[in-house]
Parts: structure tokens; C-alpha cells; sequence
């Protein structure tokens, strides 16, 4: 990402130290991810301290620090998914990709997260993959869904 | 676009947007709300402008994409008005049928309708579905006529209306005692009275003043503020510049989660549109009052739902809350005093205002008043956003309405409240929901998450779950809440796992008090109430997995085992070439046997056994039988006929 687009971005937000957030979500958006390139052009455009961003940057769930995998694998681990096996269901979404979640496999093929409700409980459990929601999956058919992604 | 400088104005925009409207002509309305979105509502609503081109109606029927409808189980959901017929689980593949039987012929499609179980009748009329039949959906029943994004579809059903009222028939301090009148508590989880927190602010002398929408809605298993603001954004914009008149704020702002992406659209296009149209900025309607509202973006952070955090969060740092020494109405955001209220607390308030507080406090018990809306969710023959007046039992709620649970199962609890409410058990299902009702029974109406649980979820497990959902979103700031979460995770873990010990149960109510009294902010405060709830009902759940390493409800994996009934097998292979570790051992016709050591307990077997061999069962709190001998496990003597 060139430090152009992210003055871009910045300039949108009338580059106010407290729009920090706000450009990095745009940023990750954009780039899926924050390498610490942008983050240092941030820190100076915004004249907000370096180990403030990074706090900011890990405290929230959005923003990722590493490189994501051409896949976004989230599982729900909402009450009402829960409620009816999502547990199981990460169990073997975990044994397939063998990463756990927040973690990125070596091929950067899947990265998984859960997630903590995507609001449609009437399908739980629900794994929503590339912004595609598959519901009500057994962990059988998380695994043929997980097949289909190369 | 028509600037509107005056009441009249908005008056006469309304009379000439509904004098363009025909009444009678035909309009497919189409839920597109997430869930919906979820099972196939675009293409549906691409098959639906596909067919009426083909079918040359183009011109002569409106479509309409609305928010969500409540009734999520069953989408996508299609009514086609005049006549109001409501189909249901509609697929691209009903469209042709349904345009060219119902919108040409004004016949309707019996297949598609919704079946009134206990009768076995086919319901024509959404209204008459039981599930909404007995709704009060005075708050969220826009949802299902209005497109979000067109500004005249709101002012078509009165839309800022109250607005006009407050701004040039009531004084400010008609309006905030209007609200105090109704007695308005927060709908977001601590149900404190609306009107006093706005007249705090109000008396504050400090300035500027700021109004906020929290629309943070973290709680897991509760949709209903993303429903509002996805469906009918205007409404709490209402609300929102209403209030703003009211305590003399210029400025408001809506913390909505960066995961609600369609929310965050729809209520852009919503503050243009109002902006363009002279209902937000300078001057609003020529009344002399400005407001601006600015969106902002969560990161992903439950504990920003909490007053403070949001705020700080608001000013671009890191969400952690604050001492509340000095309540947030009178030094909230960048220290200034700042009204902050939940979606749906702020879309009420057009409602009182255009029918007065006499009307809204009608609804409800003595110290709850009005509508809520609930998330019905989990175990739930009829999963969806509900409303329904103040003081309605569960048991209505989750029989009459949500239809009772699935399966054949046997009700177990329903767990209210968001992740820090509790769980109620099935002796207490005729208590009346309200705010004070519910914090009595031991858990509290939050948000209005309602996740009802059967027979086949454990206690212990649930409340470990909910600790350690609140242990990670922790934000770490005070010790009792981020150490002493951590520590009653590992001791429910422990007792999930086998690894109970006399004595746990106590210290876990040790640690539950200290958290209780020691933590700063609501979430700590509250986060062992799904340990003490669960304990307080169901404390023999607890006990059996201590003392007998038994887990009552089968689900615990460290304590339970699948085991193959050799008497039920009949050696079709389904389950073997299923299981994803090949734990497996058998063949054609030769009874299965799971070999314990490689079983992950994963269940894949139970889910695949035919239901008319029913072979795989749990076992809990006792050995497993041993193998059948090898020589045993060949299925002799019965032909094919027999399976």
C-alpha cells in the first residue's frame, strides 16, 4: 500500500488524530491487512505516537497485524450458535486447516477466526467464508465447504 | 431536491409523495435484511425484476426490498401487496409461479404459505402467522413496508412527523417531560429511565452537549438494534435530533460495529437523504436548530458497548472505561456532558412523542412501560426478532410466539440478557418479562437476547462458555474482572473436563463476589452472573460432573463416549466412512465397533446413523461396554428386507 493512498485516506477524515481509527479500518479495508509501513506513515500524518497506534491496533479484533490468507474462514461462536454444536464444528474446521483461530496457515490458503454473532441466528451454526454465510453446517459439511476454496 | 424549510413543507412533501401512491397497485415486497440476504435474497429479488420484464409488468408492479421482517426461520419472505399475501421461503425457482399465478391472476399459491401447525391451516395474511399474531410490533413493524434507503418511504408512514411536533409545538422541556412521563428505560442493558439521564445533561452547564446512538451491539445471539438500523434508519435519526432539541446538543453521533456493514450503508444513505431534504443541518425544517450526525466505526471490542469505553473510543483511543465518579451525562465525551442511548431506546421516542406518554405507558408493568424487542434464538422452532409489550410471560414468548422447540426436545432454560444475563429455568417460564422481573429472577433484560436451551446443552458448560466469551473481551484494565474471569474459566474448564474437586463451586462464588464488588465498569460487574444463575438453578448439574464425572446433559467431550449399540447395527457404513479420524472398525454387514483411543468425540456418527437404526447413543459417567468379539460382529441371517 503506497503512503499516496494513505494520505488519500487520511486527508478524507480531515487527517483529525481522533479519525485514528477510522483510517486504520479503512486501511485494513483496503490492504486486509496493517503492515508497519502504513502504520508509520499514519503515526506522522497524524502526529499520534507510534506505540499508540499499535495499542489501538491490538487491542481491537478488527485489525490484523500479519498477512491475511486468500480465504477468510469465520466460524460464529454466537449463543445461539453455540447452542446448537458450533463447538464441534471448530473442532474440525481447526483439524482441516490445522491452524487455530486468529492464526494464518503457511500457504496463506485460510485464515480462521471466530466470530462472535454475524446476526443470522435462524441458520446457525453458521461459517461464513469470503463474506458467503453457509448455514446450519454440521462438521461434515464444513468440511466439504472448506473443499471447494483452493 | 426540495429544500423543506417549514412543517408545512414536510406536509406537503408527505401529501404529494402519498397522492403519487396508488393504493391498489400491485407491490412485491422482498425481506433483504442479513438474514435473509443469507439464504438467498438477492437472487431471489433478481428473479423477481427478471420475470416481470419477461412477463412485460415491468411498469405495472413495484418491487420493493425491505428491511428485515422478524420472521428470520423462514426466509426469504415475499408479501405481495394490495392483498397482502405473505410467502415464505421463497426460491429463485417459485418467482415464474408466483408472478404469473398471483400478480397476474391474483391467485394464491398454497404451497408457499405459512402452515398454522396447531391447526394445520394455511395462513394467507402475514399478520395472521401466529408468530406475529401475537406481536405488538410498534417499534419494528415499520420494517416490512418501507424500502431504508428511500427517504419517501418513510415520510409515507408519518416519518418526522414528531420531529415537527417537537420542534415547533413543544418546548424543550415539554419534550423531555413527555419522556420522563412515559418512564422510557435504556433498552440496551441497564434500563435506566431515558428522561433522567437527558435532563442531567440538560442541566449541565457545560458546552457543547453531544447525543450518541450505541449501536454496538456485541451482545452474541441479539440482532434487534442492526434489524432497526438496517430496516428503518430514519426512525432513529428521529429520535436522535429529538433528542438533541431536547438537552441543546448541535452534535450526535452512532457507534455502530464495523461487522454490521449493510446497517452502516443504509444508515449513510439515511443522513444524506436527510441532509438534502433540510431535516439534518443548519436550520432544520426553518426552525432556527441545527444538528449534524457523524457515523463512527467500531473495531471490534464488546466492551465498547459499555458508556465510557464508547466514548473514549469515540475520541479515537483505545475503548477502555472510566470511573463513572462523574456520571457520563454530565462529562462524557472530550469531557463534555453526552446522552447516550441504545437503537432501539432512541427509536421509541418518535412514537411518544407523536402519541404522547399516555399512550406509550399503556403497554407494560409498573416499572416497565412500552414495547421490547427480543431475539428469540437457539433451540426454537420459530427463530426471529420479536416485540411484544412489557410484562408478556415467557412462556407466551417462546410457546405461543416462537412456536416451542424443535425436535421433540424437552425444554430446558432460556438464557436472557447478552452474555453477562442469566438463565432461567423452566419453573419460572410464567414470570413476566420486565426490567425489574428479570434482574429479580437472577439475570436481567440487557439487550433482549432470549436463547432458549433444551436438554441437550450442559449448565456448567453454557456458563463456562459465557466467562469465557466475557474473559477475552476483558479489557483488562482492572484486575478482579481480567484475573479473576481468567481463574473461573479454568475451574469451569476443569469441571468440563473430569477434573472437577470438592470446593470449586465455592471458590467460584468467592471469586464471583469480589468481581462483583471490585470491578469498575458493568462488564466485570456482571460477569459472573452466568456461573451464578446456572449455579443457583442447576447446581445438580454442577455436582454430577464433580463428584461423578458425569456430564447429565451428554455434551461435555471429556466425560462423555459414542458408543454402537451391536444390537441396532446393521453394518450399512454410513457412519464409518463419515467419521473424520477412522475410528471406526468394521464392514459390509459386520457390526461397527469405535475404537475409543482415536474417537475424537466429534458426534459425526450420532448425526449420520439412520434414524431407523438409531444405533449410536452417549454414554456418560460409565464405562463404555466392551467390543463384541471379532468372530460376533458378522450380521448372519438377516436378508435385505429386514433393514
Amino acid at each position: 500500500m503506497d503512503d499516496d493512498r494513505i494520505d488519500q485516506i487520511i486527508d478524507r477524515h480531515q487527517g483529525e488524530a481522533s479519525s485514528l481509527i477510522q483510517v486504520l479500518l479503512e486501511i485494513q479495508s483496503e490492504h486486509s491487512w496493517l503492515p508497519k509501513e502504513a502504520l508509520t506513515r499514519v503515526s506522522e500524518r497524524l502526529e499520534v505516537p507510534l506505540t499508540r497506534i499499535q495499542h489501538i491496533a491490538t487491542f481491537y479484533k478488527a485489525f490484523s497485524l500479519v498477512p491475511k490468507g486468500r480465504h477468510q474462514v469465520n466460524i460464529c461462536m454466537g449463543t445461539a450458535c453455540h447452542v446448537r454444536g458450533a463447538p464441534r464444528v471448530l473442532d474440525t474446521l481447526q483439524d482441516l486447516t490445522g491452524i487455530q483461530p486468529g492464526e494464518t496457515d503457511a500457504d496463506l490458503k485460510f485464515s480462521l477466526e471466530t466470530v462472535n454473532c454475524l446476526g443470522c441466528c435462524a441458520l446457525g451454526p453458521v461459517v461464513e467464508i469470503d463474506g458467503t454465510a453457509h448455514g446450519k453446517v454440521s462438521p461434515s459439511e464444513a468440511a466439504e465447504v472448506l473443499k471447494r476454496y483452493e | 431536491m426540495p429544500q423543506l424549510s417549514s412543517p408545512a413543507d414536510l406536509e406537503q412533501l408527505r401529501q404529494e409523495i402519498l397522492s403519487g401512491r396508488d393504493a391498489e397497485r400491485p407491490c412485491i415486497t422482498l425481506c433483504s435484511g442479513s438474514a435473509c440476504l443469507a439464504t438467498g435474497s438477492g437472487a431471489v429479488a433478481a428473479a423477481i425484476a427478471e420475470e416481470l420484464e419477461k412477463q412485460g409488468l415491468s411498469d405495472r408492479v413495484d418491487i420493493r426490498r425491505t428491511g428485515c421482517h422478524g420472521f428470520c426461520e423462514r426466509g426469504p419472505i415475499v408479501v405481495i401487496h394490495p392483498e397482502g399475501i405473505c410467502y415464505l421461503q421463497i426460491t429463485p425457482e417459485d418467482v415464474p409461479e408466483i408472478v404469473a399465478r398471483t400478480i397476474r391472476e391474483g391467485e394464491v399459491i398454497e404451497r408457499l404459505l405459512c402452515v398454522d401447525p396447531s391447526v394445520n391451516e394455511a395462513i394467507v395474511h402475514e399478520s395472521e402467522i401466529p408468530f406475529y399474531k401475537n406481536q405488538t410490533r410498534h417499534v419494528f413493524g415499520s420494517n416490512g413496508s418501507i424500502d431504508p434507503k428511500s427517504l419517501d418511504d418513510y415520510l409515507a408512514i408519518g416519518g418526522y412527523s414528531a420531529l415537527s411536533k417537537a420542534l415547533f409545538e413543544m418546548s424543550a422541556e415539554q419534550v423531555l417531560e413527555e419522556v420522563k412521563r412515559a418512564n422510557l428505560r435504556g433498552r440496551g442493558g441497564g434500563g435506566f429511565p431515558a428522561g433522567r439521564k437527558w435532563e442531567g445533561s440538560r442541566d449541565a452547564p457545560d458546552e457543547p452537549k453531544y447525543v450518541i446512538v450505541n449501536a454496538d451491539e456485541g451482545d452474541p445471539g441479539a440482532y434487534m438494534d442492526r434489524s432497526l438500523l438496517e430496516g428503518n434508519p430514519h426512525s432513529v435519526l428521529e429520535g436522535l435530533i429529538i433528542g438533541g432539541y431536547t438537552i441543546g446538543a448541535h452534535e450526535g453521533y452512532v457507534y455502530v460495529r464495523q461487522e454490521y456493514p449493510l446497517a452502516v450503508e443504509n444508515l449513510g444513505v439515511a443522513i444524506a437523504r436527510a441532509e438534502e431534504h433540510g431535516l439534518l443541518g443548519e436550520n432544520i425544517l426553518g426552525s432556527g436548530f441545527d444538528f449534524t450526525v457523524k457515523v463512527h466505526q467500531g473495531a471490534g471490542a464488546f466492551v465498547c458497548g459499555e458508556s465510557t469505553a464508547l466514548m473514549t473510543a469515540l475520541e479515537g483511543r483505545v475503548g477502555e472505561p472510566r470511573p463513572k465518579y462523574v456520571r457520563s451525562n454530565v462529562k462524557g465525551l472530550w469531557g463534555k456532558p453526552s446522552v447516550l442511548n441504545n437503537v432501539e431506546t432512541w427509536a421509541n421516542v418518535p412514537l411518544i412523542i407523536n402519541r404522547g406518554a399516555d399512550w406509550f405507558t399503556q403497554l407494560g408493568t409498573e416499572g416497565s412501560k412500552g414495547t421490547k424487542i427480543f431475539s428469540l434464538v437457539g433451540k426454537i422452532n420459530n427463530t426471529g426478532l420479536v416485540e411484544v409489550p412489557m410484562g408478556m410471560t415467557l412462556r407466551e414468548i417462546i410457546y405461543d410466539i416462537g412456536g416451542g422447540i424443535p425436535g421433540g426436545k424437552k425444554f430446558k432454560a432460556v438464557q436472557t440478557g447478552g452474555p453477562s444475563g442469566g438463565c432461567i429455568p423452566e419453573e419460572l417460564l410464567d414470570l413476566e418479562v420486565g426490567f425489574d422481573e428479570l434482574t429479580e429472577a437472577g439475570s436481567m433484560m440487557g439487550s433482549g437476547g432470549m436463547i432458549v436451551v433444551d436438554e441437550d446443552t450442559c449448565m456448567v458448560d453454557f456458563a463456562r462458555y459465557f466467562i469465557n466469551f466475557l474473559t477475552e473481551e476483558s479489557c483488562g484494565k482492572c484486575l478482579p474482572c481480567r484475573e479473576g474471569l481468567r481463574q473461573m474459566h479454568k475451574i469451569l474448564t476443569n469441571i468440563c473436563e473430569g477434573r472437577g474437586q470438592p470446593g470449586d463451586i465455592e471458590t467460584l462464588e468467592e471469586l464471583s463476589e469480589v468481581a462483583i464488588e471490585a470491578s469498575l465498569c458493568a462488564l466485570g460487574k456482571s460477569a459472573p452472573n452466568p456461573f451464578l444463575s446456572t449455579v443457583r438453578y442447576f447446581r445438580d448439574e454442577y455436582l454430577a460432573h464433580i463428584e461423578e464425572k458425569r456430564c447429565p446433559a451428554l455434551s461435555c467431550k471429556a466425560l462423555i463416549s459414542y458408543h454402537i449399540d451391536p444390537e441396532k447395527c446393521q453394518g450399512c457404513m454410513i457412519c464409518l466412512r463419515k467419521c473424520p479420524t477412522q475410528a471406526i472398525e468394521g464392514g459390509k454387514r459386520t457390526i461397527h465397533v469405535i475404537d475409543q483411543d482415536k474417537c475424537t468425540r466429534c458426534g459425526s456418527c450420532l448425526d449420520v446413523c439412520p434414524d431407523k437404526f438409531s444405533a449410536v447413543r452417549k454414554i456418560s459417567g460409565e464405562p463404555v461396554p466392551p467390543p463384541l468379539p471379532e468372530a460376533q460382529r458378522a450380521i448372519a441371517g438377516k436378508g435385505k428386507a429386514d433393514g
